[in-house]
């Protein structure tokens, strides 16, 4: 966090569990963070990690009957979500707290126009009406730069590629103006050459607008370009926390720096022939108690400890955290 | 569009011939000899010989076949056997009370059950949702006239609220007119209702499974309009499917529920018609209704452009 920055979001001690026939799955397991106003902070981890499912407890879209946030609380403009009634709640989503998602193929209504799904949300939330709303939509796709907004605004989602509907995606979540955007994984659908368009556009806006942005994603190069501050997730804990300069030059969890690894890049003086390294083995079930650090099995430098006593979150350095018994090892290394 | 709705009513074509040949075949394959019913009993073989061949059925069944064919492509349904008036004008005599019957039933059918097919899915699970769904089984297994008759006994019998049998036409006031038609429009609609419920429910839990239905949410809509404004709409071409296919529903449906509540509409007239075996009638009806199916069927076609944008382009 950014000194004396007083955060907007802040996260303590979630816990979010799926109940299904075969039993409890624990996918978030006692996450704590901040967002300070106008940051970007990067939430990181491979698929099942917890981190998709951390960003729908705070705007508390888990599937109903199935996910459900146990503990802790979310503060927000101070109150906290997990206990605010539907109709509070809904005056926070999409106006307060937006969301980009990955789809953008099946993210917007096939039968509604851009605009009116575009209008929608400020009709909802700043009581325009449909005619002043609609020339906000325009202004929005004029915003995200669609070439023709003013004709285009009347189109239907398909008539638009993948990259164009998540600009459209984008204009929708910063029509009403939010405090916090978050964004989940909001490229990994697009291509290459059109992911970085994306990741410019966010983050010009959120100058503009003055958002934060909470950005879930499996990928180092997106938090390297867009983040301040990372967290890295495992097995729904989170295991490290840094400052992204921080994470890069000194990752400190033997799980972030095999993250790291398993980056194709060609080192100076490396030679070219360096295979790609994995991390062996697979994440643990969430479904079973998990005794010890959850990357133990997997982990080179697991001791008897790690399997048998989980570490806590412990301070390497300013706002740098990490849990992992064997950090100050790696620190030294 | 002008294009496809004249290809589309061209198609209809092959549809119709088909149908009158089967119609054609069915009836004169069956057992049963009009012009012996015409004759009455105990009237000679001579007699009767006189009648068929008057009526024209002492020529093969090929030749009477194309003789109503032809005369069913210049628009002429032919002449009733028993009462020696125009089909087409008996049908016009009836067609008020069916079409009276048809248009109400249908109305509070589909609202009613999209609306039953809606809550279901916005429940599902619940005890809402079983009763619906129980409610939408039982419509569909009872038959029309088990409904009808127990319509009759509680609403009409023994309430009171409402009477027993019969028609008054529209022309007589609408009051009266509905009246007479709400038991028959239950009865009917019942099987038709629980058949769009059903399809309603399930197409409405795919929809609201959807990513984009969490992106609605996301921004904060509210729950009324995220079921009809977002999902509803996405669900519209198959529930506008079942309603176009569930109209065959209604036609046979039509039949028992006019006899039942003894109205004097084409259903009818039809099972008079079998009776005695008045050939002419029963092709002429069965022409008109799958007609009317072919083209309900059709409509519901051309609505999937209105429906989908996605269908449009």
């Amino acid at each position: 966090m950014r000194a004396g920055a007083e955060p907007i979001l802040s996260v303590e001690d979630l816990h979010t569990h799926f109940f299904t026939q075969d039993g409890v799955t624990r996918a978030v397991d006692g996450v704590s963070f901040t967002v300070a106003a106008g940051e970007t902070l990067g939430i990181v981890g491979e698929s099942g990690c917890g981190k998709s499912v951390t960003a729908l407890s705070i705007m508390r879209l888990l599937p109903p009957g199935l996910g459900r946030s146990v503990g802790g609380s979310v503060r927000f403009g101070g109150r906290d979500l997990l206990t605010l009634d539907e109709a509070e709640m809904r005056r926070i989503r999409g106006d307060r707290i937006a969301m980009v998602f990955q789809e953008p193929m099946t993210s917007l209504n096939p039968v509604l126009t851009v605009g009116e799904q575009i209008a929608e949300a400020v009709m909802i939330h700043q009581g325009k009406s449909r005619h002043d709303a609609w020339a906000r939509a325009e202004e929005m796709l004029t915003l995200v730069r669609i070439p023709d907004a003013a004709r285009r605004v009347g189109d239907y989602p398909h008539q638009f590629s993948g990259g164009m509907r998540q600009r459209v995606m984008i204009a929708m979540a910063l029509s009403c103006h939010p405090q916090l955007l978050i964004a989940d994984e909001p490229t990994t659908a697009l291509d290459v050459t059109i992911q970085a368009q994306i990741l410019k556009l966010m983050l010009e806006l959120k100058g503009r607008i003055g958002a934060a942005i909470l950005m879930i994603t499996h990928d180092l190069g997106v938090v390297a370009e867009t983040c301040q501050r990372v967290i890295v997730m495992y097995a729904g804990r989170k295991v490290e926390e840094a400052s992204v300069l921080d994470l890069f030059d000194r990752p400190l969890h033997p799980y972030t720096r095999g993250l790291m690894a398993s980056i194709p890049r060609r080192r100076p003086g490396a030679p070219r022939t360096r295979r790609l390294q994995e991390i062996p083995g697979m994440v643990p079930s969430l479904r079973e108690p998990l005794s010890g650090c959850p990357f133990a099995p997997r982990c080179p430098l697991a001791t008897a400890r790690c399997t048998a006593e989980a570490p806590p979150l412990e301070q390497h350095g300013a706002g740098h955290v990490v849990a992992c018994w064997e950090a100050g090892r790696i620190g030294v290394s | 569009m002008i294009g496809t709705i004249v290809r589309r009513l061209l198609s209809m074509l092959p549809v119709m011939g088909v149908v009158a040949v089967c119609v054609f075949l069915l009836l004169h394959l069956a057992p049963g000899d009009p012009a012996a019913i015409i004759a009455g009993e105990n009237v000679s073989p001579e007699n009767i010989a006189r009648i068929r061949a008057q009526l024209g059925l002492d020529q093969p069944v090929w030749r009477q076949f194309l003789v109503w064919v032809g005369s069913l492509l210049t628009g002429d349904l032919g002449q009733s056997m028993f009462w020696g008036d125009s089909v087409t004008s008996l049908i016009g005599q009836r067609a008020e009370p069916t079409i009276s019957l048809a248009f109400t039933t249908v109305m509070v059918a589909v609202f009613l059950a999209i609306g039953l097919g809606v809550l279901a899915a916005a429940c599902a699970g619940t005890l809402v949702d079983r009763l619906v769904m129980g409610f939408a089984v039982m419509g569909f297994s009872v038959p029309v006239f088990v409904v009808g008759y127990l319509l009759i006994f509680v609403f009409a019998i023994n309430l009171k609220w409402l009477p027993v049998q019969g028609y008054t036409p529209i022309s007589e006031g609408v009051a009266p007119w509905l009246r007479n038609l709400v038991l028959p429009s239950i009865a009917l609609g019942m099987a038709y209702v629980a058949l769009i419920a059903r399809i309603t429910r399930t197409t409405m839990l795919d929809v609201l499974a959807e990513d984009y239905m969490r992106t609605a949410k996301a921004k904060g809509v509210a729950m009324r309009p995220m079921l009809f404004r977002h999902a509803l709409k996405n669900a519209a071409v198959p529930i506008a499917t079942v309603v176009g296919n569930g109209v065959a529903l209604l036609i046979g449906g039509v039949v028992i529920t006019e006899t039942v509540f003894n109205i004097p509409g084409v259903g009818r007239l039809v099972v008079d018609a079998i009776a005695r075996r008045d050939y002419p009638i029963i092709q002429g009806v069965i022409m008109v209704f799958s007609g009317v199916y072919v083209l309900v069927n059709l409509l519901v076609d051309l609505s999937y452009t209105f429906l989908d944008p996605r269908i449009r382009d």
